[in-house]
């Protein structure tokens, strides 16, 4: 089975270890989560766990969502997601999975929503180098500069970078490895950094690299 | 502010018990320096001329002069490298940065000394019994090894 769990993001910081090299760390928020549906191959026509996690008020969550949440006596979660399985797994609905689930894993990928950063320019948003500030340049120095040949093709070839909408999609870090795992917080710690501003949810799966 | 749990995990990480100093002191910093599998201490001494971050992260600077040429070191305060930190002279200094001292050189790198008063003196005072203390408990506990050895041997 491949293990993951639902969690939030609470910040980055770091801790030594005992040979004094200092870790840089993304602390997580990880379960615990209910399991709110298994998809299984003969139903849904795939495999999977249906996670949800951190309650929702029942005012504000839909008729559906209710009903689907009282299936496995729970209350509605803001944040439902699924795991894709390889195969039939050994859950059923209604467990909870907390953060102790990942106590024997190494690595774990994390999917997130990146920060938005609404519509940028190519200097920020693909890392283009601008134009000069100086030596004549009139009000470009942040431009793209060309974006293709002339008369021949006479059009601009497809995949040209260009400014637009920057951040706010769906990113995953993979191969994120695990410091430590804090069961009585339901707290994961990972190196390195993770998608996201403090306090978004986040997808934390066992990883399928290497 | 900031999160508890993140607050929880810098815990973790930092010392209980820090040695105090401040900006202009002259300090000895005890750096556990690994050769090998061996494990020895060198000393750095120098001025306290920054103090900057908060938590795990909070780092200091230390300056000396070293034949002529100006040297900084920066150190993380809770680092598991650094064995000790010991005042040696405090320094009368009315910033938080000491920066203006790299533009001195000679007698000008000088600070007048701070003797300390009140509460401050009794912090120092309790400081030196407390380090002596350790150093009495070590000697001992070396002692109490010793004979240890010794009737281990006569046996």
């Amino acid at each position: 089975m491949r293990v993951g769990l639902l969690g939030r993001k609470i910040g980055m910081t770091q801790i030594f270890q005992e040979d004094g090299t200092a870790v840089p760390i993304t602390v997580l928020e990880c379960g615990p989560c209910t399991v709110l549906q298994v998809r299984t191959d003969e139903v849904d026509g795939y495999h999977a766990v249906q996670l949800g996690f951190d309650d929702k008020k029942r005012k504000n969550a839909t008729q559906a969502e209710r009903g689907h949440a009282k299936k496995v006596d729970a209350e509605p979660k803001r944040y439902v997601k699924e795991i894709r399985q390889a195969g039939p797994v050994d859950v059923t609905a209604g467990t909870t999975l907390t953060v102790e689930a990942f106590s024997e894993i190494k690595n774990v990928d994390v999917t997130g929503v990146s920060k938005g950063r609404g519509f940028s320019g190519v200097m920020k948003r693909h890392g283009f180098r601008g134009l000069r500030a100086t030596h004549g340049v009139k009000r470009m120095h942040r431009h793209p500069g060309s974006s293709g040949p002339s008369a021949d093709p006479s059009r601009t070839r497809k995949g040209i970078r260009k400014p637009g909408q920057h951040g706010n999609a769906q990113v995953t870090v993979r191969n994120l490895e695990i410091v430590r795992v804090d069961p009585t917080n339901n707290l994961l710690l990972l190196r390195g950094a993770v998608p996201g501003p403090n306090g978004g949810y986040l997808t934390v799966r066992q990883t399928n690299k290497g | 502010m900031q999160n508890r749990f993140l607050t929880a995990v810098e815990q973790g990480s930092m010392k209980e018990k820090l040695p105090k100093f401040e900006i202009g002191d002259t300090v000895d910093v005890h750096v556990r320096i690994l050769e090998g599998d061996k494990e020895r201490i060198q000393i750095f001494n120098g001025v306290v001329i920054a103090r900057s971050g908060g938590g795990t992260r909070e780092m200091f600077v230390v300056r000396r002069i070293v034949q002529g040429e100006g040297v900084e070191r920066k150190f993380p305060i809770h680092s598991p490298r650094i064995a000790d930190i010991v005042v040696k002279r405090s320094g009368k200094v009315r910033r938080a940065k000491l920066y203006f001292l790299r533009e001195r050189s000679g007698k000008a790198v000088r600070l007048k000394e701070r003797f300390n008063t009140g509460a401050a003196l009794a912090d120092a005072k309790a400081a030196k019994a407390e380090r002596k203390a350790a150093k009495v408990a070590a000697k001992a506990a070396k002692a109490d090894a010793k004979a240890a050895a010794k009737a281990e041997a006569g046996k």
